[in-house]
């Protein structure tokens, strides 16, 4: 392999190292009118009437559009495969604001000022609602956050929008409380992890024209393109041939941009003025009205015997899927499906959960999707079983963890086909120096270093449902055209999917050109969401090569006048193996333009029965202050098995980056509500995402395993990477100074009032 | 008001009003390296040069700048190439909407820092923040930037 497994720049590098304008700010009509909203200041209230009057006379004023405006067909903004799990519970604008910061009216004008101030001069007469901001209070409550008739759920997810409900569900396998009651050792508690924003750092936003056939374009920073065209269609309820969607770089996604937050507002008003508008979100509305981590609570029972073998794990999940359901349904299922599985010796399990609606921010996609959440939950509880049993953690985990070959019940009773989670854990703690450092350290000035350990697991794409698919065309000279319609987020798919592509068709990467991606000419993909790119979409560019080698054989051979069997391709030229004859791919490719009936191009497309999970371990070693509660992040190693590297310096930067996240989310990061349901993490001042001088040192290895579904042994890195600090800095912590940390963030106060 | 500076080298000149930001006024003249990330000064997407100096352009009333050098990344082009060389090997730029404003801040280090430390290198760029790479591989590429010359060749990130 020349390409695949090799740090290649990134394909776009050059343009983002010298500033180009190539993000969907940059790129915007300069005529385009400016959109924005205005926001309920009430978590929940009903809209008796908006006075438009002296807000539509300020010069440069477009439109102003309230509820009264909008269709009132509901949809779902999340970006999944039709019929979405996620109920269709969202108008453009309702009647009906059921948290603070859910839009009233779309303004549209000449200039921001003007719109600014239109914003202040509407004046709207509202009926003011008792909210129910509890998630714990949520089910079943009389106050109901979507009472409406044609609030529909297109899945069987469980949901019930007269009980507050958006999913519920069990899944078990054994008898779980009897294994439970038979075990020698038990931890039963509950953990919180609370919203975390992902935080990328280009707001949302997107701009929309009509174009030449009378269409809508709409050009967007999403990481979902082709569901992007279906939700347009679905909000503006348009048929969806009248919808194109235009990805170009985008600022950073982490899951937010999975959600099509704010496209339609732009869209609508393009729509009805036929002109082109954009929306750019402030930081502070991509803070409070966009889609960040569920916030959830789980309850965690886990048995283990005298031996060391964890018998059974019991986990229930209440989820917060706050004002409207996106992903709601499906986040959860990952808190279980991805953190039982690790352990491969259960007898029995149950796995239920309820998610709730409440009059606080609708959630959504954030790396993890869930499995943070429960990975938290369960290898927490891991930590404390080990702690109840005196015994090390890694040990624990080393007599108890899924081994390859072996079917995992808890994850759709897949088999670990590939699995290097043994590797990883005996690395990592080489790397950490695990048995010199564990417990903890007293450094002898007041501050005592301790050390945790978890481990992590994700999917590669969702099974039967992703699909990906590319073309690849011949072009003058031989130059190849990759298209897809995976959106590299800045992660590199453009640039792996590439490397893949010169491997199969033996060329360089200036061979390949690639594209972004533009609903109207990029063949279909769902997305990049799900850890799906490289494993699913990776496939694709393999099977689409494949094809176009046999094409350029075929082809070749004719030229030749030979057999395809007689004919090799070396990348440069076709050669007949019998006669040494041969013919360049230049010549076969400038051939193809002229007087050609068979086009040099091919188009597939993949989707996996199955998601082989990539696996890692985490350790973190902290340092806390005994006086303050003050924890300072010292080292942090991860050791990951996502099949064969594609591209080790991209994979390595995901992982640091995932773990850096990770990091935030255990120490600093909180979403915190007022009495009234205000967000006041409204900036990044108070939400504070780390900066360089919070992390401590990241290091991180491969420890690969060979995913024979994936294309050249890979599975996916993109999500798993966030997973292990939450967990691995709680128990280090613990080790430290002592207390359990079992609601995030992780902050001194915590750490000083469990310690006195 | 009239307003005259020197952007990117060259006379500039723009019609503005008393409360336009620097910001917004240099992507109106088509230095869409700036970014906008916050609204409270505190990310560094919008770093440039005034004077020489790296200031925060959201922060900068565009009268302030009447008579001064603003320099943006559009007129750092070479030197920015350079170092993203380092940065692109590490796979470090990743979205890379914040290496702009890294980058400028980065290329005013190098002058104002002799030989800096890696602590010294984090205390420099805190204000810089980037929510993709986690730091770790910006920093590998911005010490090995730094170390380039003594390495032997300044042209090595080049080849």
């Amino acid at each position: 392999m020349k390409h695949v497994n090799r740090a290649v720049p990134k394909v776009d590098a050059r343009a983002i190292v010298t500033g180009k304008p190539i993000y969907t700010d940059d790129l915007a009509p300069k005529d385009c009118l400016i959109v924005k909203v205005l926001r309920s200041p009430h978590a929940h209230a009903l809209i008796r009437h908006v006075k438009k009057d002296a807000a539509l006379k300020v010069p440069g004023i477009e439109a102003i559009f309230t509820f009264e405006d909008c269709p009132d067909k509901r949809f779902t903004l999340a970006g999944q495969t039709y019929p979405e799990p996620s109920p269709y519970d969202r108008l453009i604008l309702d009647q009906r604001v059921r948290f603070v910061g859910d839009p009233v009216a779309i303004v549209a004008g000449e200039t921001e000022a003007a719109v600014q101030k239109a914003l202040k001069l509407l004046r709207v007469d509202y009926g003011v609602l008792e909210p129910v901001l509890d998630f714990r209070k949520a089910l079943d409550n009389t106050i109901l956050v979507h009472p409406e008739e044609n609030w529909r759920s297109l899945c069987p997810v469980g949901a019930d929008n007269h009980r507050n409900l958006c999913a519920q569900g069990c899944e078990a396998e054994g008898d779980v409380e009897q294994v439970l009651a038979e075990c020698d050792y038990v931890v039963d508690q509950i953990y919180h992890t609370k919203a975390n924003q992902q935080s990328m750092m280009e707001n949302f936003c997107a701009y929309s024209y009509v174009d030449t056939y009378d269409r809508l374009t709409v050009v967007s920073s999403t990481q979902v393109p082709f569901h992007a065209r279906r939700i347009l269609a679905h909000a503006l309820d348009i048929p969806k041939a009248k919808v194109r969607v235009v990805k170009p770089r985008i600022g950073g996604g982490f899951g937010a941009k999975q959600t099509a937050v704010m496209e339609m507002y732009p869209a609508f008003v393009t729509w009805k003025t036929r002109k082109p508008a954009k929306m750019v979100f402030t930081r502070e509305e991509s803070l409070t009205a966009s889609s960040p981590r569920h916030e959830m609570e789980m309850h965690v029972r886990v048995g283990a015997d005298k031996s060391g073998r964890i018998r059974a794990i019991a986990l229930h999940t209440l989820s917060n899927t706050g004002a409207f359901g996106e992903h709601g349904p499906t986040t959860v299922g990952l808190s279980g499906h991805k953190s039982i599985p690790l352990y491969g010796k259960l007898d029995a399990f149950s796995f239920t959960y309820d998610v709730v609606y409440t009059n606080t921010m609708a959630a959504g996609a954030y790396r993890g999707y869930g499995a943070t959440q429960g990975i938290f939950a369960v290898e927490s509880a891991v930590n404390e079983l080990a702690e109840k049993m005196e015994m090390d953690p890694t040990v624990l985990r080393e007599k108890n963890m899924v081994k390859e070959g072996q079917i995992m019940p808890a994850y759709y009773h897949e088999t670990a086909t590939s699995c290097a989670l043994d590797r990883c854990m005996a690395r990592a703690k080489e790397m950490i120096g695990w048995d010199e450092k564990y417990p903890c350290r007293d450094m002898g000035n007041g501050k005592v270093r301790g050390v945790g350990v978890a481990m992590a697991m994700q999917g590669s794409g969702i099974a039967n449902v992703d699909t990906g698919s590319v073309t690849i065309k011949v072009n003058d000279d031989g130059f190849y055209s990759l298209m897809i319609g995976a959106s590299d987020m800045g992660t590199g798919c453009d640039t792996i999917l590439a490397q893949m592509a010169c491997d199969c068709l033996d060329c360089e990467m200036e061979n390949i050109i690639v594209s972004g991606v533009d609903t109207d000419v990029s063949p279909y993909d769902c997305g990049s969401y799900a850890s799906s790119t490289t494993y699913v979409t990776g496939m694709a560019v393999v099977k689409a090569c494949e094809e176009l080698r046999d094409k350029i054989l075929r082809r070749g051979a004719a030229k030749l006048g030979c057999s395809m069997e007689e004919v090799e391709f070396d990348g440069n030229s076709i050669t007949c193996l019998a006669t040494k004859k041969s013919v360049t791919m230049k010549d076969l490719a400038n051939e193809s333009l002229c007087g050609n009936e068979d086009a040099l191009e091919v188009t597939a497309a993949h989707s996996s029965p199955n998601s082989p999970p990539p696996f890692m371990v985490g350790i973190a070693e902290v340092e806390v202050d005994r006086e303050t509660g003050k924890i300072e992040p010292v080292d942090y190693v991860a050791v990951v098995d996502c099949g064969t590297v594609i591209n080790p310096s991209l994979a390595r930067v995901q992982t640091e980056g995932g773990i850096a996240q990770g990091i935030g989310m255990a120490l600093y990061e909180d979403v915190v509500y007022s009495a009234k349901g205000k967000d006041y993490s409204n900036s990044l001042m108070q939400y504070r995402i780390p900066t360089r001088l919070d992390l401590g040192n990241v290091r991180v290895d491969f420890e690969s395993s060979y995913e024979e579904q994936g294309p050249f042994g890979a599975k996916s890195i993109g999500e798993i990477v966030i997973n292990t600090p939450s967990p691995a800095i709680a128990s280090a912590v613990h080790h430290a100074v002592g207390g359990y940390y079992r609601e995030l963030p992780i902050t001194p106060e915590k750490v000083y009032w469990e310690t006195r | 008001m009239e307003l005259h500076f020197i952007l990117n080298g060259k006379p500039a000149d723009a019609l503005i009003k008393a409360d336009t930001i620097l910001l917004d006024l240099l992507r109106e003249k088509g230095c869409y390296s700036v970014k906008r990330g916050c609204d409270t000064s505190g990310c560094g997407l919008c770093t440039v040069l005034i004077n020489g100096v790296p200031s925060l352009s959201c922060s900068v009333l565009a009268a302030r700048v009447e008579g001064k050098q603003v320099t943006t990344l559009e007129g750092m082009e070479r030197e920015a190439a350079v170092f993203g060389e380092f940065l692109t090997a590490e796979g470090a730029e990743q979205c890379g909407y914040c290496t702009p404003g890294l980058i400028m801040n980065i290329l005013a280090m190098e002058k104002e820092l002799n030989h800096p430390s890696e602590e010294e290198v984090k205390e420099y760029l805190a204000g810089n923040l980037c929510r993709c790479s986690g730091y770790m591989g910006q920093m590998r590429a911005i010490m090995k930037y730094l170390n380039r010359a003594e390495g032997g060749d300044d042209s090595e990130a080049c080849q």
